[in-house]
C-alpha cells in the first residue's frame, strides 16, 4: 500500500510542475522477491567481473612483474597513470581480451593495455605494451586489440600515444599475425594515414622495439626513448651476429644515445620512465590542436548555457539521474527470458532521468527519444520486445532525425530479433527491418551500443551491433550474444535432422534428439557468454551496469572529438 | 621638570606622521583614524606596497631598503612632516623612537615628537646615569662593582655592599669562563681566586667585576604614562621573562604570582622613576624580579611605546596610542591612578619568521599562504602584512602579534593556544608551532617563568618530532582534494564526464602512490579511488576507509575527514611540492617527493656539490676567495649577513673557484649560487 501511495504522490507532484513533466517515473517494487533475486544474482555477476578483472591486472604475474620493475621500469598501467592528467579517468578498452583464448597460455589483457584518457586536457588513445606478458609479444589478439585502439583513435580523431615495450611478433604464431590485411603491418599503415589526417602519433620507447616494432617510433610524429631501457633496431644482436658476424650490445646497436645523438630515429632522450612520460605530456601540450570541446560548446550554447555579461558562458550543473543506478541490478537480473521496461534503464542513465519520447504510442516494442548525458543531447533507441514492422519503421525515422540534427545515438540492445511468421513476412518485415538497418548503417553521427540483455540475429544489426561500427560497444555481464538462442538453434537443427530422417524413412527418437541438442545448447551457452565475446574483441569491454552512465559519458566525450558529418542514406526500400 | 610647570598649552593634532613601518605603523593609523586624525606614512622602496603605506591617508617615499637609508633619516622625515602638514610625529618603536637627536630636531623645528623630552631619553639611555638617578629617587637598583681597584680588600668591601649571592665575572670573560658565584660571604675569597686564575689562564688578565646574582630572574616591566603637567600613572605590570636570543617572544599581563602589594610597589617605583627624569608620554620601566625572594631591581627604562603594549591595554581597557596622541596634544592624563582598574589576563605571542629548531635563526621570504584567527574584543591580531607580502631581510622579521584576553590566566592561555592553532602561515618558517608548544608546556601553564625558561626546558620544548599515520593520511587527502579541484577547473565544469568521474577505472579501483616526506622520513601513501569512496594505506599498513569533504571556506582548502571513524577538520595548503597541514598542534609540512629525473636534470645543470648557495636571504658581507683559487673542503668562502647574524659559507669539497655570484654588499636571495666551482669533468678535458 505504501508503494502505491508514494507513486500517487509522485504522479501528483509531476502534474503540479511542468518542469518535471519529462522525468521518467519508476514503477520498480524494491520489496518484491523478484527484485531481490535479480539484485543478488546481478551482484554476483558483477563480483565475478571485478574478480576476473583484478586477475588480469596482475599482467604476467608476480615474478615477471618483479623482474620488470627491478630494472627500474614501471608496469604498463602505472605508466598510463603517470601519463594521464591527475584525476583523469581511464576508459580502458577490452581489459579481458585474450581471456581463455590460448588454452594453457595466459595472455592477460592480450598483452597490451589500451584505452582513452586525458593528457594535458586532450583526450588521447593510449596503447601500452605489457612486457610482463609473454615479453609483450604480439599474439593475434594483441594485434587485433592494437588495431582496434587505432580504429578508436581514427574514428574519434584522438591523438595516439604508444608506450612501446615489446619483443615484436609472436614467432610461433607468425602466420596469424604477420601477413594478412588486418595483421601487424596494418599498425604502421594506420600510423601513416592517421598522421596524414592530422591525428598526432607519439611513441615512447620504454623497452624493446625490434624488427617490425621498430617502425612504431620510426613512423611516429615525435618519439621519446628511455636511456638504458629502450632499444630500437630492425634486427637484434643475435640476428646481427647470425647475419654478419658483428658482435654488438643491444644498447650500442639501438639504445637511446645512438638514436638521439647519431641516428635521429628518436627525438627526445629520457633518463627514466617517469621522465619519458613527462616528455610525452609535453609533446601533447604542444600539439596545438583545435579546442576539443568546440562541438560541445555549440551544443551548450544552443541549449542550457547561462551567459554572463562578458559573453562567457557558465555551464549549467548537470542533473544526476533521479534513481540510483544500482537499482539496475534488481530491475534487469540475469534471466533474459524475463522482460523489463527499458525506460527503467534509461531513467538510471540519463541526466535527471529526463526523457522526451518519440512516437510513444506507435511501434511500442522500440523505445525512442531524446535525453541528455552530462549535458550533451543524445538520441536513445532501446528495445522493449521483439521488433515488428512498425517498430522498425519508427526506429528508422528516429535515426534519420538524429542524423539530420547531428545528435549522437545510444542503442540499448536487448533483442531476440525481428518478428517471424507469415503475418510478419507479409507485412514486409524484411524490407522494414532493412530500412532500420540502412538508417543505422549510414547515420553519420557518433553511435554507442550497450548490450544490456540478449543480442540475437538481425536484431543485433538493427540495434547497431559491432558490424555497424558504433564508436564504442559495451556489454553487461548478464548479456548474451549469438545468431539465435541456444535452445532455438538446437530445435532448428533437431527439426532439420528429423526431416532428413523422415525423407530417408528412418526414425528419430526423442533420445536421439536430446543427444543432438545438448551439445548445441552447451556450445551456444559458452559462445554466447559476454566473456567469450570480450576475449575475442567483439566488444570494447564488459561493464558494471551501475557504471553505464559514466562509461557512456566518457565514450561520448571522446567521440565528440569527431562529431560526425552530413549523412547520406542508402536507398530505403519502400 | 621646569617645562611642566606652566599653564595648559593645548596644541590640537589633526595629522600625524608615523616614522615607522609594519604592525606598529598600522596600529597607530587605526587609533588615529578612530580619533579623526589624518595619518602620513613613510616608506622605503621595498615597502611601497606594504600595508602601512596603503592604510595611511598619505604616504611618502623615504629612501632605499636599508634602514639607515630610509627609516633612520630623521631630517628627511621631519621635512616630509612639514611638507605634509603633520603637526606630530609618532616614532613607533625601534628606528628613531629613542633617538635623542631626532627628538631635539623635532623640538627645534616645532614638530611634536610623540615621546618624552630628549633629556629623559638621554638620561635613561646611559646606564650609569640612569642608575644613579634611580638610586637617588629611591628605586631599587642592582648593585655592582666595575672599578679599577682589584685588591682583595676593596673587592671584599664592595661585595659586602652588593650583598649575596654574588657573581664574580672576569672583565675579559665570556662563555661562562672566569665566572664564579659566591653564595655566602665566607665563600667570597675562594671564588674570587678561582675566577682570577681561570681568567688569567684563558684571557691573560685577572681583572674581575662584581654583580648581584639573581638565580632565576624574571623580567617584569611596568607600563607608565606621564603628562606634560608632571602627573604620572602606572598601568600595571607585564611579565616578559620567556625570551630567546635575549628577545621577548611571549608576554603576559599582569605578571603572575605577585601580591597586590608587590604590584603596587612595582608600579609606584616605576612612577617614581618616570618622574625622576621628567618623563612625558608612554614609557616602560623594566625590573629584574628575583623569582625566589620576589625582590626587584631597576634594570632600564624604555622611553617609547613597547611592542607588548596591547596586553596592558587589554587588562585596563585603554587605548595607549590614544593616550599618546592626547598627551602629545597637551591634554592631561585621561585617567587618574585610582581610576585605572585591572580586569582579567592577557597574553601576547610574537609570531616571527624564524626557525626555532634551527637555533631560532631568523628568516625571510614570501607569505605564500596566510590565514589569521577571527578577531574580536578578546582576540587581536596586530600585523603589517597580508598574504602574498614578503618578510624582508632588511627589517625585523616579526610577522604579527597575537593578543588574547581571558577572564583569568588559564582561560587566556587556552585561548592563546587555540588561536595560535588558527594562525596559518606557509611559505616560510615561523615560530608558531614553538609558541604552541611553549604555551602548552606544563611549567609555563604553572607560571613558573624566568629568563632561562627555554634553556631549562629545552628538551621538553623541542621533543623529537613524530609523524602519525593519521597525519600522513590527512596530507594525502589534501593532495587528493587539491587534484580534484585542478581537474575540475581544467574542464568545462560538471558537463565534462572526465571531470565528473575523477580517477575512474573500469571494474577496478585505481591505486595511486604518493611519497610524502616529513621530518626527513619518506612515507609511502597509497590512495585507492573506489568511485566516491577513498581508502588510504600508509607505509603498506592496513587500508583505512576515508570519508572526506571540503568545508566551504572561500579560497581555502579546509577539509573535514573521517579517517577510520576519527573525524577531524583541518586546513591545508598546497604550494608546489609542499603540503602544509594546519593542525591543532600547529603546522606540519610534507614534501611530495619529486621524480628522480628532476634531480638528474639539476645535476646536468651543475648543482649537486658544484656550487654553494645562500642558505637564507641576506647581504653578502665578505667574499674570501676569487675565481681560480684552489680551496680545500671546509675552507671559508664568503660571509653572509642576515638579520644581524653572520653565516660563513664553506667549501663542500676540494675544488677550484669558477665564479662568484655577487659583489660584497649585494643582496642575495635564498638558494642563489654564491660560489660556483669549476666542473671537474670539464676541467679534466
Amino acid at each position: 500500500r505504501n508503494v502505491v501511495s508514494t507513486n500517487l504522490l509522485r504522479t501528483q507532484t509531476r502534474l503540479l510542475h511542468v518542469g518535471e513533466a519529462n522525468v521518467l517515473p519508476s514503477e520498480v517494487d524494491k520489496q518484491s522477491a523478484e527484485y531481490k533475486d535479480n539484485a543478488s544474482e546481478m551482484g554476483k555477476l558483477v563480483t565475478e567481473l571485478r574478480n576476473l578483472t583484478s586477475q588480469v591486472l596482475t599482467g604476467g604475474g608476480q615474478k615477471a612483474n618483479d623482474r620488470h620493475t627491478s630494472r627500474g621500469k614501471l608496469l604498463a598501467r602505472e605508466r598510463i597513470n603517470l601519463l594521464l592528467d591527475k584525476g583523469s579517468p581511464f576508459l580502458e578498452l577490452s581489459a579481458l581480451a585474450g581471456h581463455e583464448l590460448y588454452g594453457e597460455e595466459v595472455v592477460n589483457s592480450g598483452g597490451i593495455v589500451t584505452g582513452v584518457g586525458r593528457v594535458c586536457g586532450t583526450e588521447c588513445v593510449v596503447v601500452a605494451n605489457d612486457a610482463t606478458v609473454k615479453g609483450g609479444s604480439y599474439y593475434p589478439i594483441t594485434v587485433k586489440k592494437h588495431l582496434r585502439a587505432q580504429e578508436v583513435a581514427q574514428e574519434n580523431r584522438l591523438p595516439c600515444i604508444y608506450l612501446v615495450d615489446s619483443g615484436g611478433a609472436n614467432l610461433p604464431r607468425q602466420a596469424e599475425v604477420f601477413p594478412d590485411k588486418l595483421h601487424f603491418g596494418r599498425i604502421f599503415y594506420n600510423q601513416a594515414n592517421m598522421s596524414g589526417q592530422g591525428i598526432p602519433q607519439i611513441a615512447v620507447v620504454m623497452g624493446s622495439c625490434t624488427a617490425g616494432g621498430a617502425y612504431v617510433p620510426a613512423m611516429a610524429d615525435e618519439s621519446i626513448i628511455v636511456k638504458k631501457q629502450g632499444t630500437i633496431f630492425l634486427a637484434g644482436p643475435p640476428l646481427v651476429k647470425a647475419a654478419t658476424g658483428e658482435e654488438v650490445s643491444a644498447e650500442d646497436l639501438g639504445g637511446a644515445d645512438l638514436h638521439c645523438k647519431t641516428s635521429g630515429v628518436t627525438d627526445h632522450y629520457a633518463v627514466d620512465d617517469e621522465h619519458a612520460l613527462y616528455l610525452a605530456r609535453q609533446i601533447v601540450s604542444n600539439l596545438n590542436l583545435p579546442a576539443t570541446n568546440s562541438y560541445n560548446d555549440q551544443l551548450l550554447q544552443s541549449s542550457q548555457a547561462n551567459f554572463k555579461k562578458d559573453n562567457t558562458y557558465v555551464p549549467a550543473a548537470v542533473e544526476e539521474p533521479r534513481y540510483d543506478p544500482l537499482e539496475l541490478y534488481g530491475i534487469v537480473g540475469p534471466n533474459l527470458t524475463k522482460s523489463f521496461d527499458v525506460r527503467e534503464v534509461i531513467a538510471r542513465i540519463v541526466d535527471g532521468s529526463r526523457f522526451t519520447e518519440f512516437k510513444k504510442l506507435f511501434g511500442e516494442t522500440l523505445v525512442c527519444g531524446f535525453a541528455k548525458l552530462y549535458g550533451h543531447r543524445v538520441g536513445i533507441v532501446g528495445n522493449n520486445g521483439v521488433l515488428f514492422s512498425d517498430s522498425a519503421l519508427k526506429g528508422a525515422h528516429f535515426i534519420q532525425l538524429c542524423a539530420q540534427r547531428k545528435i549522437p545515438l545510444v542503442f540499448l540492445q536487448n533483442i531476440t530479433g525481428f518478428m517471424v511468421g507469415r503475418d510478419a513476412e507479409a507485412n514486409g518485415i524484411a524490407k522494414n527491418g532493412a530500412k532500420m538497418v540502412t538508417a543505422v548503417a549510414c547515420a553519420n553521427v557518433p553511435k554507442f551500443t550497450v548490450i544490456i540483455g540478449g543480442s540475437y540475429g538481425a536484431g543485433n544489426y538493427g540495434m547497431c551491433g559491432r558490424a555497424y561500427s558504433p564508436r564504442f560497444l559495451y556489454m553487461w555481464p548478464n548479456s548474451r550474444i549469438s545468431v539465435m538462442g541456444g535452445t532455438q538453434a538446437a530445435n532448428v537443427l533437431a527439426q532439420i535432422t528429423q526431416d532428413q530422417r523422415k525423407r530417408a524413412g528412418k526414425e528419430f527418437t526423442d533420445e536421439e534428439a536430446q543427444k543432438l541438442k545438448a551439445p548445441i545448447v552447451e556450445m551456444f551457452e559458452a559462445e554466447g557468454s559476454p566473456y567469450y565475446s570480450t576475449a575475442r574483441l567483439w566488444d570494447d569491454g564488459i561493464i558494471d551496469p551501475a557504471n553505464t552512465r559514466q562509461v557512456l559519458g566518457l565514450s561520448l566525450k571522446a567521440a565528440l572529438n569527431n562529431a560526425g558529418h552530413d549523412t547520406k542514406f542508402g536507398v530505403f526500400r519502400m | 621638570t621646569e617645562a611642566n610647570a606652566a599653564a595648559p598649552k593645548i596644541r590640537p593634532i589633526s595629522k600625524i606622521l608615523i616614522s615607522n613601518r609594519g604592525e606598529i605603523a598600522c596600529r597607530v593609523i587605526r587609533t588615529a583614524r578612530k580619533l579623526g586624525v589624518r595619518t602620513v606614512a613613510v616608506f622605503s622602496d621595498p615597502d611601497e606596497k606594504s600595508l602601512h603605506t596603503q592604510l595611511a591617508d598619505e604616504a611618502y617615499r623615504v629612501g632605499e631598503a636599508a634602514s639607515s637609508a630610509s627609516y633612520l633619516r630623521g631630517e628627511h622625515i621631519l621635512e616630509i612632516a612639514k611638507r605634509s602638514g603633520a603637526q606630530a610625529i609618532h616614532p613607533g618603536y625601534g628606528f628613531l623612537s629613542e633617538s635623542v637627536e631626532f627628538a631635539e630636531q623635532c623640538q627645534r623645528e616645532g614638530v611634536i615628537f610623540m615621546g618624552p623630552p630628549s633629556s629623559a631619553i638621554r638620561d635613561m639611555g646611559i646606564k650609569s646615569t640612569s642608575k644613579a638617578i634611580m638610586a637617588a629617587a629611591g628605586v631599587p637598583i642592582i648593585n655592582g662593582y666595575h672599578g679599577e681597584d682589584q685588591s682583595d680588600e676593596c673587592l671584599q668591601a664592595e661585595a659586602k655592599i652588593i650583598g649575596f649571592p654574588l657573581m664574580i665575572k672576569a672583565v675579559r670573560g665570556g662563555g661562562g669562563k672566569g665566572m664564579r658565584i659566591a653564595e655566602k660571604p665566607e665563600d667570597f675569597l675562594t671564588a674570587l681566586n678561582s675566577a682570577r686564575n681561570e681568567s688569567q689562564k684563558s684571557f691573560g688578565d685577572s681583572s674581575v667585576l662584581l654583580e648581584r646574582y639573581v638565580r632565576s630572574p624574571r623580567h617584569v616591566e611596568v607600563q607608565v604614562f606621564a603628562d606634560q603637567y608632571g602627573d604620572a600613572v602606572y598601568l600595571w605590570e607585564r611579565d616578559c621573562s620567556v625570551q630567546r636570543r635575549h628577545q621577548k617572544i611571549i608576554e603576559e599581563a599582569p605578571a603572575p604570582g605577585l601580591s597586590e602589594e608587590l604590584r603596587r610597589e612595582l608600579g609606584e617605583a616605576a612612577v617614581r622613576a618616570a618622574k625622576a627624569v621628567g618623563y612625558v608620554g608612554a614609557g616602560t620601566v623594566e625590573f629584574i624580579l628575583d623569582k625566589e625572594d620576589l625582590s626587584f631591581h631597576f634594570m632600564e627604562m624604555n622611553t617609547r611605546l613597547q611592542v607588548e603594549h596591547p596586553i596592558s591595554e587589554m587588562i585596563t581597557g585603554t587605548d595607549l596610542v590614544e593616550w599618546q596622541i592626547r598627551i602629545a596634544a597637551g591634554e592631561p592624563l585621561p585617567l587618574k591612578q585610582s581610576q585605572i582598574t585591572r580586569s582579567g589576563h592577557a597574553f601576547e605571542a610574537r609570531i616571527y619568521a624564524e626557525n626555532p629548531r634551527g637555533g631560532f635563526l631568523p628568516g625571510a621570504g614570501p607569505l605564500r599562504y596566510l590565514s589569521t584567527p577571527q578577531t574580536s574584543a578578546e582576540v587581536r591580531v596586530e600585523t603589517g602584512v597580508r598574504e602574498g607580502d614578503e618578510v624582508s631581510v632588511h627589517y625585523d622579521p616579526m610577522i604579527a602579534k597575537l593578543v588574547v584576553w581571558g577572564e583569568n590566566r588559564s582561560q587566556a592561555l587556552n585561548s592563546l593556544i587555540a588561536r595560535l592553532g588558527e594562525y596559518h602561515i606557509s611559505g616560510l618558517d615561523t615560530n608558531i608551532n614553538f609558541l604552541i608548544d611553549l604555551a602548552s608546556h606544563p611549567e609555563f601553564q604553572l607560571a613558573n617563568v624566568h629568563t632561562g625558561f627555554i634553556e631549562q626546558h629545552f628538551d621538553t620544548l623541542f621533543p623529537p618530532i613524530s609523524i602519525s599515520q593519521q597525519q600522513v593520511s590527512q596530507a594525502a587527502i589534501a593532495l587528493v582534494f587539491n587534484e580534484l579541484q585542478a581537474s575540475v577547473s581544467n574542464s568545462s565544469g560538471s558537463q565534462d564526464p572526465f571531470a565528473a568521474t575523477p580517477n575512474a577505472r573500469l571494474n577496478y579501483a585505481l591505486i595511486r602512490n604518493y611519497n610524502l616526506k616529513a621530518n626527513d622520513k619518506v612515507h609511502s601513501v597509497d590512495v585507492k579511488y573506489n568511485g566516491e569512496e577513498l581508502q588510504i594505506r600508509v607505509d603498506n599498513g592496513a587500508w583505512q576507509a576515508i570519508k572526506a569533504e571540503r568545508v566551504q571556506d572561500v579560497g581555502r582548502l579546509k577539509i573535514r575527514a573521517n579517517i577510520d571513524s576519527n573525524i577531524s577538520t583541518y586546513n591545508a595548503n598546497i604550494d608546489g611540492p609542499t603540503v602544509s597541514l594546519f593542525l591543532e598542534s600547529g603546522k606540519l609540512d610534507f614534501e611530495l617527493v619529486q621524480p628522480k629525473f628532476l634531480s638528474a636534470q639539476v645535476d646536468q645543470l651543475g648543482a649537486g656539490g658544484s656550487r654553494v648557495v645562500a642558505p637564507m636571504p641576506g647581504v653578502l658581507e665578505k667574499v674570501l676567495v676569487k675565481p681560480g683559487d684552489q680551496v680545500k673542503k671546509g675552507d671559508s668562502l664568503a660571509v653572509l649577513i642576515a638579520m644581524k647574524m653572520e653565516h660563513i659559507l664553506k667549501a663542500p669539497k676540494d675544488a677550484t673557484i669558477k665564479s662568484i655570484g655577487g659583489a660584497e654588499g649585494d643582496n642575495v636571495a635564498k638558494g642563489a649560487a654564491v660560489i660556483t666551482f669549476v666542473d671537474e669533468e670539464v676541467a679534466a678535458n
